[in-house]
C-alpha cells in the first residue's frame, strides 16, 4: 500500500511528463481501438448484407461489379437480363425462389429497387434474418412503396406519403415524373444494409417510369374487382440481376455451370458468399495498412513512455537511495518503479478507451451515411478486451525496463549516491 | 553495540587491494562517534557496510549483537528499516511527500519502529510533529512541500526521520557540510537530544575537525585502517 501511495504521489509530483506519455498512449489506444471496431464492423456488415440467397445472376461482367450492383447499388450493369431468360431459368427444377431486380432509378440519391413482393418474404441479410416491417406491409398495389428505414428516417416519410422518383442515377434528376406518384405503404425495420437506403417498388412501377404503359386497360378492369391482385410485374422487357434460392444447396454448382453457359443471353452467376469474400480479400490490405498504422502508433508511444522513465531514473537515484535507507528492500523498488508505469498504462489505457468511444459516438452518424457502415456502441467485445490486454502487457513490460535498472541501481549504489 | 572486528573489505573481491581494513572498533551503546576522514578515506564504504547494503569478505560486524554479515541481503533490509537511522549529507527527502510523511516513511518499512513510535502517541503523524518541533522546525512548514525548506529545515526533518520509532543506531554521513557554523552546532545538539531520550548510538561521519569536541568519542578512520587504504 505504501508503495502504491509512493508510485501515484511520485507521479503526480511529475504529471507534466506524466501526462505527455499518459496522452501519448491513449491517443494511440484510441487510434487502435477505433480503427479495430470500424474494421470489425465494416467487416460485420459487409458480410450481413446478403444471406440465404445462393446465386445473383446478371448479365456477363465482373463477379465484383455484379455483386456491387445487385447488393450494394454501388455503379450499375451495363447490361440486364431478358425477362425471357429470367422465367426461363426460375423455372427450373430445384429452384425454391427467385427475385428479379430491377436497378437504375434514384430518389433524392436513394436507390429505387423495382422487385416483386416475393422480395419481402425471401429476400435475407446478416444471419439469415428475414425483413421485417416497423410499420405498414408490402406493396399491393402498383403506385406503391415500401422505404427503407433509412430513406423514411432521413427523408421524414411516414405511411401515406407521396413521393415522386426519378429516372436515372443521382441526387437532382430533371427528369421528374411528377404525374406518377407513389404511395409510401410500408417501412422496413432497419438492417444495416444497403436495404436500408433502398425504395422497394413493384416491378411494373418501373415500367410506368419509362413510359411504358401497356397495362392501362388491366386497370380499369381491376376497378370493380372484389378481392384482386392487382399485375405488379407487368411485361418488363429487362431486369438488371435477379437472386435465386435453392431447395439444396447442392443445386448452385450445377446450376451456376448451366448458367455460365446460358445458350439465350451471355449470363453469369455468382456465389454472393464467395464474391463477398473476393471483395474483402481486395480491402484487406488497406485494413491490414491501417492495423500497422496503429499498431506502430502504440510503439512510439510505448517507446516515448520508456524514454520518460529512463531520463527520470537518473535524476531519482538519490530518491532510490533514501527508500532503501529506510529498510526499502531491492524489490519494493522495483515494483514501486512498475507500478508507476503500470499506473501510466493503466490510466493512458483507460482515457483512450474512452476516446475512442467518443469518437465513434461523434463518427457513427457519418460513417452509417458515407460508408454504410453501422458501429455498434456496445460494451467492449472480448477481442478487445485481448487488444487492451495486450497494449496493457506490452506497456507492463516496457516498463519493467527501468524498473530493473532502478533494482540494480538500488543494489549497487546503496547509501551513496553521487549527485 | 557496534562491534567491528577484523574488517576487510575490497570492492575487487577477495584478492583486490582492500578498500578498508579495520582490525578492532568498539563503540558502546548511547555514545557519540565521531568518525573523521578525509573524503576517499574509506567512508562511505564503512558506511556501507554498517547499513548492510554491502557486507565484508573478512571478519564480523555486530550491531545491536547481530553479525550482520551473516544475514540475506532481504534480512539486512529488515535490520536496517528496524534498527537503523540514517542522515545524508543533502537531499534527504522524498520531493512529493510533506515533511511530516517524509519522517514517518521510515516507520512504513518496519513494524518494530512503528509500534515503539506508537508508544508514545496516537498516531504517526503526531509523533512526527512532535519530533518535529522539538527539533526546531515550526508547525507551519509541516505541511509544505519540502523544496520549499532551506536546507537547515530539511536536514532537521531528516534527523526526525532518523530517530522516529528509536532505533538503536543513527548514522549520519556530513549531515551538516551544507550548515553554517551556527546551525551546525544547534543541529547537532538538537539530534543528541533526540537520541539521548531512547540512548540511540551515534556515529557522525565528518571532515570538519571543529565539531569533534562535541562528541564523546572521536577517532579518525586512518587511525583504523590496517592494511593499504589509499584507494578512493
Amino acid at each position: 500500500m505504501i508503495l502504491l501511495k509512493l508510485a501515484s504521489k511520485s507521479l503526480l509530483n511529475r504529471r507534466a511528463s506524466v501526462l505527455l506519455s499518459l496522452l501519448t498512449i491513449a491517443i494511440s489506444v484510441m487510434l487502435l481501438l477505433t480503427i479495430e471496431r470500424v474494421r470489425m464492423q465494416a467487416k460485420e456488415s459487409f458480410a450481413a448484407t446478403v444471406s440465404g440467397t445462393d446465386l445473383i445472376v446478371g448479365a456477363r461482367t465482373g463477379d465484383i461489379q455484379l455483386l456491387l450492383a445487385s447488393v450494394f447499388r454501388i455503379g450499375h450493369m451495363n447490361n440486364g437480363v431478358s425477362w425471357q431468360s429470367y422465367k426461363d431459368i426460375s423455372s427450373k427444377k430445384g429452384i425454391k425462389w427467385a427475385l428479379p431486380l430491377s436497378l437504375g432509378d434514384t430518389h433524392k440519391g436513394y436507390a429505387v429497387l423495382g422487385t416483386t413482393g416475393d422480395y419481402f418474404s425471401h429476400f435475407q441479410y446478416g444471419k439469415k434474418q428475414h425483413l421485417s416491417f416497423s410499420s405498414g406491409a408490402p406493396f399491393a398495389e402498383d403506385n406503391e412503396v415500401v422505404l427503407g428505414a433509412e430513406v423514411a428516417k432521413r427523408l421524414g416519410y411516414g405511411l401515406g406519403d407521396n413521393i415522386v422518383v426519378a429516372h436515372g442515377m443521382g441526387k437532382t434528376s430533371f427528369h421528374h415524373h411528377d404525374d406518377k406518384p407513389l404511395v409510401v405503404v410500408g417501412i422496413l425495420a432497419a438492417t444495416g444494409t444497403p436495404v436500408d437506403k433502398t425504395l422497394h417498388i413493384p416491378l411494373i412501377a418501373i415500367a410506368q417510369l419509362h413510359g411504358a404503359q401497356a397495362h392501362h386497360e388491366d386497370e380499369e378492369q381491376h376497378n370493380h374487382n372484389e378481392p384482386h391482385a392487382a399485375d405488379l410485374i407487368g411485361e418488363p422487357k429487362q431486369i438488371s440481376a435477379f437472386l435465386l434460392g435453392f431447395d439444396s444447396p447442392l443445386y448452385t454448382l450445377q446450376v451456376r455451370r448451366n448458367i455460365n453457359n446460358y445458350k439465350g443471353e451471355p449470363l453469369m452467376a455468382i456465389m454472393p458468399g464467395v464474391t463477398l469474400r473476393e471483395l474483402w480479400g481486395m480491402l484487406a490490405m488497406v485494413e491490414k495498412l491501417l492495423l500497422l498504422f496503429s499498431i506502430v502508433v502504440l510503439l512510439v508511444s510505448l517507446l516515448g513512455m520508456l524514454t520518460t522513465l529512463l531520463a527520470n531514473l537518473s535524476q531519482r537515484r538519490r530518491e532510490l537511495a533514501i527508500l532503501r535507507s529506510v529498510g526499502a528492500k531491492p524489490w519494493h523498488i522495483f515494483s514501486l518503479m512498475s507500478m508507476e508505469s503500470l499506473l501510466i498504462s493503466l490510466l493512458g489505457t483507460s482515457f483512450g478507451v474512452a476516446l475512442s468511444y467518443l469518437l465513434l459516438t461523434l463518427a457513427q452518424p457519418q460513417l452509417q451515411a458515407q460508408a454504410g457502415i453501422n458501429i455498434d456502441l456496445q460494451g467492449i467485445s472480448s477481442y478487445e478486451l485481448m487488444l487492451i490486454a495486450v497494449i496493457m502487457a506490452a506497456a507492463w513490460i516496457v516498463g519493467l525496463i527501468p524498473a530493473v535498472r532502478a533494482y540494480f541501481y538500488s543494489l549497487h549504489d546503496g547509501m551513496s549516491v553521487k549527485t | 553495540m557496534i562491534d567491528i572486528d577484523k574488517l576487510w573489505f575490497s570492492w575487487q573481491g577477495h584478492t583486490g587491494q582492500p578498500t578498508l581494513s579495520i582490525d578492532a572498533l568498539h563503540i558502546a551503546k548511547g555514545e557519540h562517534l565521531f568518525l573523521h576522514g578525509p573524503s576517499g578515506s574509506g567512508k562511505s564504504t564503512l558506511l556501507s557496510l554498517l547499513a548492510g547494503i554491502q557486507t565484508p569478505q573478512r571478519g564480523s560486524i555486530r550491531l545491536n549483537g547481530t553479525a550482520i554479515e551473516t544475514l540475506s541481503s532481504a534480512q539486512r533490509d529488515q535490520f536496517r528499516a528496524d534498527h537503523l537511522g540514517y542522515i545524508f549529507q543533502s537531499f534527504n527527502l522524498l520531493p512529493y511527500l510533506s515533511p511530516i510523511e517524509n519522517v514517518t516513511l521510515a516507520c512504513a518499512f518496519s513494524k518494530l519502529r512503528k509500534q515503539r513510535a506508537l508508544a508514545h502517541q496516537a498516531s504517526l503523524n503526531e509523533v512526527a510533529h512532535t519530533l518535529l518541533t522539538q527539533l526546531g522546525l515550526a508547525p507551519q512548514f509541516h505541511q509544505q512541500p519540502v523544496n520549499t525548506l532551506s536546507i537547515g529545515q530539511q536536514q532537521r526533518v531528516a534527523a526526525a526521520r532518523a530517530v522516529i520509532g528509536d532505533p538503536e543506531i543513527i548514522i549520519a554521513d556530513e549531515p551538516t557540510s551544507a550548515l553554517d557554523e551556527a546551525n551546525r552546532q544547534a543541529f547537532i545538539e538538537l539530534l543528541f537530544a533526540q537520541t539521548d531520550k531512547t540512548g540511540a548510538t551515534v556515529v557522525f561521519v565528518s571532515h570538519e575537525q571543529s565539531l569533534a569536541p562535541l562528541f564523546s568519542k572521536v577517532v579518525h578512520l586512518d587511525d583504523l585502517q590496517g592494511a593499504a587504504d589509499d584507494l578512493a
